[in-house]
């Protein structure tokens, strides 16, 4: 499945594990959260990065044991009007994670920008749309209300850069 | 003379561009007058339809589409339900607006207040 | 009156481009209707009955002229020349085209306003007290925080794509003119002992098919938390609030399966777990935004106005229509002029294009440039000069605006139903009007005094029937309209919801069954006692006699 990353499409360099899939002996693998749960032990020493696939319906407090060993986190999106991945991917930059996060499932350009303010890094896209729509999408609107989020392309935060002078830039937390 | 009443459904949606009420007509094209509707009296008539007004969404130039139920009377088409009535004609409030101002409104005559 | 920085015209012009390139992909068909309909909808653009229906915001109920204008400019231009204002402040556009769409938004744009969030499940319109800044009895003028919450919401990423729709309302006057307790989110101004500002949060109430009183989950939040605070409480909803059934996807309904106290602590939960950056911005921001809501130079006018007096003595129908349709302001000299869109058979909170000009007029001249929009469906000139209250008037009468009903018999509430609406299941305003015209007795409605009649099409509610003192619901009953009526609603700071009286009527039997109601609401008030409270004292069963007895 192709990504995106930094506005361009690459490939998958991970190994993407089902639940009854064999785990290979090494390499980069993602694996379904429940499995990560169950194998967490036998993974300790796996020769390699590890990944999960995370679900809309579990705790991102639940990740919390395994983040300082995940280097790809994956969030669903069943459908594009299912907005919970929005806040579980807050919630885990909130919580210091900074590697890859990944949305994967019914991923579409005009959603894409929102995903990037939420922390969002990467995205399994398919092959409907070029790099072109993407990045085109993924900068649509210059600039945003709110604050303590990833600001793409240069975003500004209107209310921060309203009071830059009153005040020296107070960066929030986990901003991108 | 007057006919029998003949029973079946009619299929509607909107005009994509502009967002003009539209029925499906015999030869397969949209008709902005419920008069020009073909009445599908037949289950297989009717997923035929059906299958037009999808095929029409797909190609963008409808959307909303769906079967509502109609009958034939006096050799015109008028819709069972005061919903479709009114999606025929305009708001029965402003019967100076819509079809029934600029004469598409079929032949059933102006639904009026209560 | 809040007015736009470069930042909040950048922000509109970028969006409407946004749309503009969406809905040009929606009709090459490189975007699907499924993958567009959001899209359309978080810029206000629904497909109804006859055609698109554009819903233009009104943040909080405010207007000036020079936007009063532009929508009687587009109601011209781009629609069938009138427009219907809704419960929620905002402005309906009925015959609308998709192409013509953006070219709409760009001309709002123009003038500081925009559709955003008018539609989806998404954080809607911020709605507020139609008489913020001129009520005597507000505490402080609710708008600043309204506009604070309008631009926090506006384009959310985490928050566009919620279980279902989000209402947020707010008022700043003990006397809530602004039904904060059915919304899903309603702030409640108060002041402590040392004069500060908190507002009580309330969650979870709202109107449709489960109608529901909100719960209070905040007694008194300072103010500089409220953002970080309605955050908690959307992630939560985000998160939790159900995605199974549309029917069951509100928040009150997560509320009411988790129990308020279980719902609060996962609000306060989440609220202590997240990072609290500083505040100062937010504070600065709000401070920055009131500013924009600094009351007008009012003149040091004397109580009394002779020129008013003189007037009011010499002309019965001005007299009449200022016993109902002017308020008391907070400024000695001043009153706050209300505008019924409800003339007699007339339809419910419709407006020419020549009215809205006419209103737009009046507002500059006489009210300091401010127009408000009502939930009520009515209009309103915050900050009229006594002395100017009979010209206004006259101005009024000969447009068709001086019907001196309001909040008599004669000021109904309608949603448009099934005249206009797909969702709808009853006509609605055809049972407005029967009932106007049986009512159209100035004398008889002054003689029931203050009567909210509430109508809805359909079973979302969206005429706000829950909350009228007498409701209406219109239903389908075997391909026929009937209509169910409910008695005791009310959307005030004692809030409650209306008692289904028993089977419904037919459409022609409705004024008869509303004049059975309200005469024995006659025969059984005591001295000065209003509907609503003689309701409550009497409980349903004398008006279910009086509806149902056999004949």
């Amino acid at each position: 499945m192709p990504l995106l990353k930094n506005g361009s499409i690459v490939a998958d360099d991970w190994i993407i594990l089902g639940t009854d899939d064999p785990k290979p002996e090494s390499g980069d693998i993602v694996l379904p959260y429940a499995r990560l749960l169950k194998e967490w032990e036998s993974l300790a020493d796996h020769d390699g990065r590890l990944g999960v696939v995370f679900t809309n319906i579990d705790r991102a407090e639940a990740l919390s044991l395994f983040l300082p060993r995940l280097a790809v986190i994956i969030l669903p999106f069943p459908s594009f009007t299912d907005g919970r991945a929005y806040s579980l991917a807050r919630q885990i930059r909130e919580v210091g994670y900074a590697r890859e996060l990944r949305a994967a499932g019914n991923v579409l350009p005009d959603q894409v920008q929102f995903m990037l303010q939420v922390g969002f890094d990467s995205f399994e896209i398919g092959e409907r749309f070029s790099a072109d729509v993407w990045l085109k999408a993924s900068r649509r609107m210059s600039l945003a209300y709110q604050r303590g989020l990833y600001r793409p392309g240069g975003q500004q935060e209107v209310w921060s850069e309203r009071h830059r002078e009153a005040e020296p830039w107070l960066e929030q937390p986990h901003a991108g | 003379m007057t006919t029998a009443t003949e029973k079946g459904k009619i299929l509607t949606a909107n005009r994509l561009q502009d967002g003009e009420v539209v029925f499906l007509t015999h030869s397969g094209q949209w008709s902005e007058n419920i008069d020009g509707a073909v009445l599908a009296t037949e289950p297989q008539a009717q997923a035929a339809l059906e299958a037009r007004g999808k095929e029409q969404e797909r190609v963008n130039v409808v959307t909303g589409v769906y079967l509502f139920d109609a009958e034939r009377r006096d050799g015109h088409v008028f819709a069972t339900h005061i919903k479709e009535r009114i999606r025929s004609l305009g708001p029965t409030v402003r019967i100076d607006l819509g079809k029934q101002a600029e004469g598409k409104g079929g032949h059933f005559a102006a639904l009026q207040g209560v | 009156m809040y007015r736009y920085d470069e930042f909040d015209r950048q922000f509109v012009h970028d969006r409407v481009a946004q749309f503009r390139d969406q809905a040009n992909r929606r009709l090459t068909g490189e975007l699907t209707e499924d993958e567009f309909r959001p899209l359309r909808l978080m810029n206000g653009l629904y497909l109804q009955l006859h055609a698109y229906m554009l819903r233009i915001a009104v943040p909080y109920g405010s207007l000036d002229s020079k936007k009063l204008d532009t929508l009687a400019f587009i109601a011209e231009k781009w629609d069938r020349g009138y427009g219907h204002f809704t419960t929620r402040q905002n402005l309906q556009f009925n015959w609308i085209k998709l192409e013509d769409t953006a070219d709409i938004l760009a001309k709002l744009a123009e003038v500081e306003m925009h559709a955003i969030q008018t539609s989806g499940n998404c954080i809607r319109n911020v709605t507020t007290d139609q008489w913020a800044g001129a009520a005597a009895d507000e505490l402080a003028d609710p708008r600043p925080v309204g506009e604070l919450v309008r631009q926090w919401s506006s384009l959310h990423p985490e928050f566009s794509y919620l279980p279902r729709k989000f209402k947020i309302a707010v008022t700043g006057a003990p006397n809530d003119r602004a039904a904060v307790k059915v919304h899903d989110i309603g702030l409640r101004l108060h002041l402590n002992d040392k004069g500060e500002r908190g507002w009580e949060v309330l969650v979870g109430g709202g109107l449709g098919r489960t109608p529901v009183i909100g719960v209070t989950v905040r007694d008194f939040l300072p103010e500089h938390e409220l953002i970080a605070y309605l955050e908690a409480i959307m992630r939560v909803y985000n998160l939790y609030g159900r995605r199974d059934n549309k029917y069951k996807a509100r928040i009150k309904i997560l509320v009411h399966e988790l129990g308020p106290e279980k719902f609060r602590a996962e609000v306060e939960a989440e609220y202590a777990r997240r990072p609290h950056a500083d505040t100062k911005v937010e504070e600065r921001e709000l401070q920055r935004i009131s500013v924009y809501f600094a009351p007008p130079k009012f003149e040091k006018l004397p109580r009394w106005s002779p020129g008013f007096e003189e007037a009011r003595a010499r002309n019965k129908d001005f007299a009449q229509w200022v016993r109902t349709n002017v308020a008391a302001h907070r400024v000695d000299g001043y009153s706050i002029v209300n505008i019924s869109l409800k003339p007699e058979g007339g339809i419910p909170g419709d407006a020419t294009a020549d009215q809205m000009r006419t209103v737009a007029d009046l507002g500059l001249r006489y009210s300091f440039d401010e127009i408000r929009v009502s939930h009520h469906q009515n209009l309103v000139l915050p900050h009229v000069k006594r002395d100017d209250l009979f010209a206004i008037w006259k101005v009024l009468a000969a447009s068709g605006l001086a019907a001196a009903n309001l909040g008599l018999a004669g000021d109904i509430i309608a949603c448009p139903g099934l005249d206009y609406c797909t969702l709808a299941t009853a006509r609605s305003i055809p049972i407005a009007q029967s009932i106007s015209r049986r009512f159209a007795d100035l004398n008889r409605q002054h003689e029931i005094g203050p009567l909210r009649i509430n109508i809805s099409g359909c079973i979302n509610a969206c005429g706000h029937h829950h909350v009228g003192h007498i409701g209406i619901l219109g239903l389908d009953k075997k391909g026929e309209e009937y209509y169910q009526i409910t008695l005791g609603g009310s959307s005030s700071e004692t809030a409650s919801i209306g008692t289904i009286l028993g089977p419904g009527f037919a459409g022609e039997d409705v004024p008869d069954a509303i004049e059975k109601i309200v005469n024995t609401y006659l025969a059984h008030r005591q001295p000065g006692e209003e509907f609503l409270a003689a309701y409550r004292r009497l409980g349903p069963q004398p008006f279910k006699e009086a509806l149902y007895a056999a004949a």
